[in-house]
Parts: structure tokens; sequence; C-alpha cells
């Protein structure tokens, strides 16, 4: 069994606006094992990047409040700590590229002034020294010309450059988890392979765990051990990629999964999609919350909540129907091309 | 692929040069961004054409130009067999109505203060299309035909995810019975799943009203199924063109073959070679002499640095311009 040194145990989050709550995140867990990534998908909404967000603590205090569960970082529970300790744990432990770029580098400032600034604020080193390490970093992570780029600003950056740095900043501090939240996705295909194979290399040579969130399966495939998937503030099904893979178990993977254009798509037959969208959070939802879009829904999925069981060892799935007859059969006619459902 | 090859629009030499303003006051300056920098291609009615390359090559640049949304700095642009470059305002206005864009942001393009109505409206109304209440009989059809319920023409695009204001701007590509449909990046911002129907949609509507697209994406898959023939365009320039199964199966040039493999993995056993390119997109203000790409390119040759390479057709459609290219 490998060592885990993230726990989430239970995270509940919620957003008030006025007399409105929406609850983003309802009781989500999972482990991050050492030198393991773990990729986090699900639809838009689903809770993935306030997950994320809330482990840092980072989440908008005047309108969103943690409010229940664990993070537990080294036998420390994060939610315990004082916001100074909670301080150094950013950036020093756990760091996080951002999914909306423009909120993480500050345009007035030079690219080389922000990095060295982050480098300070958690290292004792002169301003020279901290210097040097900026350009280092740039370099690593594959920006020209390091020592003139330092002086530019954000703006004078393209798309993957400026993303190149935000990694850079992230990792200033050799951190132990990076979260990165789409890190990629603004990105283009050449450009991504980049980045990919630069954290992947960067995690090898810092000894480091990664929780990525993406909407790009691929991505998952590429990077991750592990995969979570979210569906309305939940944990609908988890597990090693591959089983995930061989053996989805839960009905809104199914539909991620056909919903994803591959290489072998018949471009002459509609692709399949997941009809419908997902239920407001703001409502309290009794049963699945996925059971006005799923194919297979049956009286009980309307009257109580499926448990996230463990069927197979390390394969967890929160869905009322999981013998093989059962699953077998309901998969058969899934979504409109059953015939392209992997066996 | 269309049955005929009917020639609805096609493009020489066409060209974009942005001014730069100058850092020195009251001087001139003679430098300029090269967006788009001689394009050349052809579109066939019916088909749709997928444009594919690395961010800031000139994509949106091209699209833009097509429209005539911004003049050229050179070359022709000929639709339906007229050069919409010299055509006057007047005879412009009506020619445009025939092309119609779809843009990737689906939050930015719809103005908030307008009603989904007024919004796949005012295309009638700028073009004086029929009476004020045939058009919202209009409106009421447009919104059936991208799958929108009718009452949605009195709420706000506010109200709306990504995917349904998608729809709301392909209905109002749609109002003035368009021939060519350029979708820049229509579906980039949008989930899986949602990107899944607002694919499904644009294939129908093509088939339903006969309708040509020029389909800008950076999402390799996504063009594979999408599209007939697909245009590669590096720093300004169409480097390779073809149909899809030309390209994929027989890519001619290095960046192509860089570009198909990069494509995440399919699966998670996958095992893929990677052709990693060295450094960024060259800065399109000073673009690298001879053939664009020569400075990450993993098998230039001294002439590459020297020569800018002509466009050679390798086989039936499939053009490259490439020197390893004979
Ligand atoms: N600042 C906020 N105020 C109110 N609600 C919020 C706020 N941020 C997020 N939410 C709500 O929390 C839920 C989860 O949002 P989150 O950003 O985590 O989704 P996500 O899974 O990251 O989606 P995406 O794939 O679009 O990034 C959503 O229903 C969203 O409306
Ligand atoms: N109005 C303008 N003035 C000056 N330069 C411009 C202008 N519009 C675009 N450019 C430049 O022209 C080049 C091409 O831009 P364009 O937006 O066409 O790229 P693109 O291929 O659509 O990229 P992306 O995939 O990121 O959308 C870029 O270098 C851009 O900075
Ligand atoms: S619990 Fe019921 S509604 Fe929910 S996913 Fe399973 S079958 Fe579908
Ligand atoms: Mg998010
Ligand atoms: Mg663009």
């Amino acid at each position: 069994m490998s060592e885990s040194i993230l726990n989430v145990k239970n995270l509940q989050v919620e957003f008030k606006s006025g007399s409105i709550i929406t609850r983003a995140v309802n009781g989500v867990s999972f482990a991050l094992n050492k030198n393991e990534n773990i990729g986090i998908v699900g639809e838009s909404g689903s809770g993935k990047s306030v997950t994320a967000t809330s482990i840092l603590r980072l989440i908008p205090s005047s309108s969103a409040k943690i409010t229940g569960g664990e993070i537990i970082l080294n036998g420390r529970d994060l939610l315990k700590l004082s916001n100074r300790e909670m301080r150094k744990v950013r950036g020093n432990e756990i760091s996080m590229i951002f999914q909306d770029p423009s909120t993480s580098l500050n345009p007035v400032f030079t690219v080389g002034n922000q990095l060295i600034e982050t480098i300070r604020a958690h290292k004792k080193l002169t301003k020279k020294e901290a210097k040097q390490r900026a350009i280092e970093l740039l370099e690593l992570v594959g920006i020209p010309a390091p020592e003139k780029r330092i002086n530019m600003y954000p703006h004078e950056f393209s798309g993957g450059m400026r993303q190149r740095v935000m990694i850079a900043i992230a990792l200033a501090c050799d951190p132990k988890i990076l979260i990165a939240d789409e890190p990629t996705t603004a990105l283009d295909v050449t450009v991504q392979a980049q980045i990919l194979n630069l954290m992947k290399d960067l995690q090898e040579k810092l000894d480091m765990s990664i929780i990525m969130i993406t909407h790009d399966l691929g991505v998952v495939w590429e990077m991750c051990d592990q995969i979570l998937v979210m569906y309305a503030g939940r944990v609908v099904e988890s597990a090693k990629v591959e089983d995930l893979y061989h053996n989805p178990l839960h009905p809104y993977t199914w539909g991620l999964l056909e919903s994803q254009i591959t290489e072998s798509q018949d471009s002459h037959a509609p692709l399949a999609s997941i009809p419908g969208s997902p239920p407001d959070l703001s409502y309290e939802i009794k049963g699945c919350p996925f059971v006005d879009r799923c194919p297979y829904a049956q009286d009980i999925c309307h009257n109580e909540a499926p448990k996230l069981i463990e069927p197979t060892e390390g394969h967890a799935v929160a869905c009322h129907f999981q013998t093989e007859t059962e699953k077998l059969e309901r998969r058969e006619n899934a979504y409109i091309n059953g015939d392209t459902i992997r066996s | 692929m269309p049955t005929s090859m009917e020639t609805l629009l096609e493009v020489k030499n066409l060209k974009k040069h942005f001014p730069v303003s100058s850092s020195i006051p009251f001087k001139k300056s003679n430098q300029s961004v090269k967006a788009v920098d001689g394009v050349n291609f052809n579109v066939y009615s019916g088909e749709t054409l997928g444009v594919v390359g690395e961010s800031g090559c000139g994509k949106s640049t091209m699209a833009r130009l097509i429209n005539q949304l911004i003049k050229p700095t050179d070359g022709v642009v000929t639709f339906k067999n007229k050069n919409l470059v010299e055509m006057d305002a007047e005879m412009l206005r009506s020619t445009r109505k025939k092309i119609q864009m779809v843009f990737q942001d689906p939050y930015a393009s719809l103005d908030p203060r307008l009603k989904v109505g007024q919004l796949i409206a005012e295309p009638l109304v700028i073009h004086k299309v029929e009476t004020k209440e045939s058009r919202r009989k209009r409106v009421e059809e447009l919104l059936e035909i991208v799958g929108l319920n009718k009452r949605f023409a009195d709420r706000y695009p506010h109200e709306f995810s990504g995917g349904q204001r998608q729809r709301i701007n392909i209905a109002r590509a749609l109002a003035l019975n368009p021939e060519l449909i350029i979708c820049d990046e229509p579906v980039s911002a949008l989930d899986v799943s949602v990107q899944a129907q607002v694919i499904n949609l644009l294939k129908q509507l093509q088939d339903q009203f006969q309708l040509t697209y020029i389909f800008i994406s950076h999402d390799l898959n996504v063009v594979r199924y999408m599209c007939d023939r697909i245009a590669v365009m590096y720093l300004g320039k169409i480097v390779e063109i073809g149909t899809y199964e030309e390209i994929y199966s027989n890519p001619q040039h290095p960046y192509t073959k860089a570009l198909f493999s990069a494509i995440p993995k399919k699966n998670p056993f996958e095992q893929k070679e990677r052709i990693i390119l060295k450094g960024t997109v060259p800065s399109p203000l000073n673009p690298p002499s001879g053939c664009h790409f020569h400075e990450r390119c993993p098998v230039a040759m001294d002439i590459c640095k020297a020569k800018a390479p002509k466009a050679i057709t390798t086989e039936n459609t499939h053009q490259a311009s490439c020197h390893l290219v004979h």
C-alpha cells in the first residue's frame, strides 16, 4: 500500500448569497499518495475548483465557508491551523496553479518581480540570490533568454509563456504537492505537450505529487495514477486510471467517456452526449444527484442517496446498481451509440 | 465531402500587417505584425474546412479578413465569384448577410442588456429584413431550430449555461440564411458533454440548410470529426492543406507531424512517441527568415534559413510548403 501524504475527509463547502445557500462541495473524500498524481474530472460547476482552493483555504471568506471535514497533511488538520501557520503551508508544502491566469499574475509588476517576491516570502535569500533563483526557474520551465525576459511584463508574454511563468511561481519553493487547475486548457496541443512533459520532469526531480484538474481525459491518461469523478459537489467514482478506463461503474462516467471524441469516432454518427443539465445545488438533493439525466434511474434513485461503496478494492462508486448483471444489462443500451462502448 | 466541387470562397495572397506604434514620439514606425502573411485556399460549397495551428498564428485574423470585419493589407477574397475586397459598401452589406460568424466565448459575445429574442432578431433589424411581427415568428422558429424553447426569447443571456448561449449565438448566425459560417473555436469553452451537443447541432444544421463551414479549433479530434479538409497554419501562413485522411495518414510538413504527435493519449496504456518542439512561437513582428518554422524544425537544412518554401502538391488535394517535400 502506498503512503498517503494528503487526506481529504468528508469536505463540505457552502456559498451563501442572501438567503440562498449553494452546497458546492458535499462530502468529498480522497487520498493523495506520495509520488503519485490524482486527476479530478467532472462537469463544469461540479466543485473541482472549490475543492482545490479549499485545500489551501483560499475560498472567498465573505461568501464561502468550509462547513465540515478534515484536510490532513503530515498528521495535521489544515482546517485547524492558524492563518499564520496556513501561510507557511502555501507555497512551501502545497502550491497551486489557478484556473484563471489573469487572477494570478499582476499586470503592473514585471514577471521577475513577482517571482522574486514569492521566493523571498518563503526563503531567506538576498535579493540577488532570489533573482538568480528566479532566472533558474524560468529556464527550468523553458522560457528562452530568461535574463532578459525577467524584466518584462505579463502582457509581453504569449498565453503559453504566461502559463509557464505561473508554473515557475508555483514551483518556486519546491512544494511537495502541486495543485494544477486546468493548467493547459487554454493552450494548443503542442504547447500542452511541452508543459505536461515539463511537469513530469520536474516531478521526478523534485519528488512531488500532483492534483490535476482537467476536462480532458487524455491529460489524465497521460499524467495520473488515480482519478476522481465529481458530480454535483460529490465524488461519484474513484479508481486507478486503468481500472476506470476498463471498467467504469457510474452512469455519469459512462456518459463522460462516451462524450469524448476520439480518433476512432465515426464522423457520420452523431456524438454521444448526456442530455439535460446538473441539478441546482441550492436545493436539497434527496436521491441520487444524477437521477434526472440517468437512463437507468429507478424509484429508489429518486428517494435515497446512493452511498459511495467499494465493490472491488480501490474502486469506489456511488450508484444503487452494482451487481454484474445489472450493470451489463443497463450499459448495453447506454447513450446514443451503444456500439462504441468499450468492453 | 461535397459531391460537387463548386468553389464558394477563394482566398488569394491574403495579408494583414498590423502597424506597430513606435516607442519614439512622432516617429513613424516601419515595423508591423505580420498576422496573416500570404494565404491561399479555396472553400467548396457544402464542405467543412478546418483551420488548426498554434496560438497566435493568425487564425482569428484570417476569419475576420474573410468576413471583411477588417480590411486586408493585400490580397483577394472572392465569394461566389465576386471580390469582397473591392466591393462598395452597399454591395458588401448585402453580400455579407451570406457570411456569418460564431465566436469562441459564449459569455462575452452576447450583449447582457438585450433579451435573447432581441439578440437573435438583431441581424434582421440591421438588414431591415421582415416586419416586426414576422421577425418574432422567425425568432421563435430559429430558437426551435437550435433546440431551445421558444419561451426563452423573453429571457436574458445570463440566465443560460455556456452550451445554451452558444446555441443562441448559432441561432443569431442563422437568422439571415447564410451560406458560409465561420466558427472560431465554437466549442473550446464548453464542457465535454455540452461540446458534443453543440457539435451535433452544427452537423445537423449543415445537412438541413446545406451550409459551408470554416471551423477553427485547437482540438484535433474535434476537427477530424467535423471537417472534410484541414488547413494547418504556422505564423501567418498555411503550411499544409488537404483532406483529413491525407494529412492524418501522411503528414508532410514537420510542424504538422509535431502537431499530430501532440494529441493526448486515447487510453492509459498507449505509448506515444512525441515530437516535442523547442522554444515558443516566434514573434510575427520579426518572423524568422526563409521558412518561418526553421528555428524550431527538428529536420531543418541550410536552405530553410535562406529561402521560403513554395506550396507543393503531393497527391490530389494535398499540398505542403517545405523544402523536404517534392
Ligand atoms: N464565488 C462564488 N460564489 C457563488 N458560488 C460559487 C462561487 N464559486 C463557485 N461557486 C459555485 O460552486 C459550484 C462549484 O464551482 P467550481 O468552480 O468548483 O466548479 P468546477 O467543477 O471547477 O467547474 P469548471 O469545470 O467550470 O471550472 C458551482 O455551482 C458554482 O456556481
Ligand atoms: N489588432 C491587432 N493589432 C496588432 N496585432 C494584432 C491585432 N490582432 C491580432 N494581432 C496579432 O496577430 C497575431 C495573430 O493573432 P490571431 O488572434 O489571429 O491568432 P490566432 O491564431 O487566432 O490565435 P489563438 O489560437 O490564440 O486565438 C498575434 O501575434 C496577435 O498578437
Ligand atoms: S443511483 Fe440511480 S440515478 Fe443515480 S446513477 Fe445510479 S442508477 Fe442512475
Ligand atoms: Mg474550475
Ligand atoms: Mg483566435
